[in-house]
């Protein structure tokens, strides 16, 4: 199973000379080409050398590079208090700057796994958010509990400062 | 007048425009949010939540606050598909529904005063009641997600509840690996409904539904909905526009 995994990904590598420049998904990947090497063979032709025929699994050690104030790599910071329980994030580092943060913990109160019915197509308008500078009475936004994240943030960045 | 205070941990705000407005009644109102708190606050070790968790007391022992709370977030999970549940980790947590209440309550005393002007805020949730010091509609600001100085949008409200639900309380993070970035990301979601605790209990729950929860508010007559994702991009209801003027 494994090494067909690894086939497979080597057979995508060769397709990204058709201006696939990023990989599918591993697993959509494997249903695709399942049927189509069978049917296509000479789609194997690797036109780029840059591209590694068998990647690097992204769980691998990360570089460090120290172009950056932080260390490369995923730091997991502290679990901190929200008044609605508890949050927790994980850093990812990548050539020195901060590119994603995960929650690994957060708040939660109700059951997500259930599915919501799609009987009427809803009507919706979308457009790009802008400041606006009237005045107003009151407002409303998300509870403050960012200072828990605040926290759990800075304690993984510390760990990621080089 | 316009009096604020510090409860369950939160800005509490309320502006009173009628001129029979006095000390006591503000005082009134904190006081009894103080006493939801007592009741409520699974983080007080004598509140009767955190002594029915610990087996202390039973369902038979229940306040009537308590049994209506409880009564009402049944109602709201069978109204949202089960999204909105109480029950977590084995424990009861009803902070996702008292709070739209608690402000809700709260409003009640002021109107069984004949106060027919005012809003009542809870960190963002609010209760709006007639018109503001210019006799006009409340102006109420929907805050940038990105920049909590800003608003992006100003709705005018009378006699509704707005509330928004936001990420880093109960964030929805969904890891796309292929464009390495989180995707699909609801950062925050308003609902204007005909009260706040309507608007409070759909807010909580049509988040947790991430991009389908606008299409859930879609569907509610009577509530009108304001998403925005991390692109900056918002997705509102066919009917949102109505309140912005």
């Amino acid at each position: 199973m494994a090494s067909f995994g690894f086939y497979v990904i080597s057979q995508n590598g060769g397709n990204s000379s058709n201006g696939l420049l990023t990989p599918n998904p591993i697993v959509s990947s494997n249903n695709a080409n399942n049927t189509s090497t069978k049917k296509n063979p000479k789609t194997v032709v690797v036109t780029k050398p840059n591209i590694p025929s068998t990647p690097v699994a992204p769980s691998s050690p990360p570089v460090v590079k120290k172009n950056g104030i932080y260390n490369d790599g995923e730091y997991t910071g502290s679990v901190a208090d929200a008044y609605y329980g508890n949050v927790q994030v994980k850093a990812i580092i990548l050539g020195g700057r901060l590119v994603d943060i995960q929650f690994l913990d957060y708040p939660q109160d109700r059951n997500t796994s259930i599915r919501i019915n799609s009987y009427a197509l809803p009507i919706l308008k979308q457009e790009a958010i802008s400041a606006q500078s009237a005045n107003v009475n009151a407002v409303s936004g998300a509870s403050e509990t960012s200072p828990a994240f605040t926290e759990s943030l800075t304690s993984a960045l510390n760990q990621a400062r080089a | 007048m316009k009096e604020n205070r510090t409860i369950m941990g939160m800005p509490v705000n309320i502006e009173i425009i009628d001129s029979n407005a006095t000390e006591e009644v503000f005082e009134e109102v904190f006081n009894y949010l103080i006493s939801i708190d007592e009741r409520f606050s699974i983080y007080k070790k004598t509140s009767e939540i955190t002594l029915f968790n610990e087996g202390k007391i039973l369902e038979k022992d229940f306040s009537n606050d308590m049994k209506e709370i409880f009564r009402l977030s049944l109602q709201t999970k069978n109204d949202t598909d089960g999204f909105f549940d109480i029950i977590y980790s084995g424990k009861i947590d009803p902070s996702g529904l008292v709070k739209g209440w608690a402000i809700y309550k709260a409003a009640e005393i002021l109107r069984k005063k004949g106060i027919k002007n005012f809003y009542v805020e809870i960190a963002g949730d609010i209760e709006i009641a007639g018109f503001n010091s210019e006799g006009k509609k409340w102006a109420i600001g929907i805050r940038n997600p990105f920049n909590k100085k800003e608003n992006v949008k100003i709705v005018y409200l009378s006699d509704k509840g707005i509330a928004t639900s936001g990420t880093y309380e109960r964030g929805e993070h969904i890891y796309n690996p292929k464009e390495k970035k989180v995707a699909n990301e609801v950062l925050s979601l308003t609902v204007i409904g005909p009260n706040v605790y309507e608007a409070d209990r759909f807010a909580t729950a049509c988040f947790a539904m991430g991009r389908k929860g606008i299409e859930f508010v879609e569907r509610l007559s009577d509530f009108e909905g304001y998403m925005i994702d991390h692109e900056g991009i918002t997705t509102f209801t066919s009917g949102f526009e109505k309140y912005l003027k």
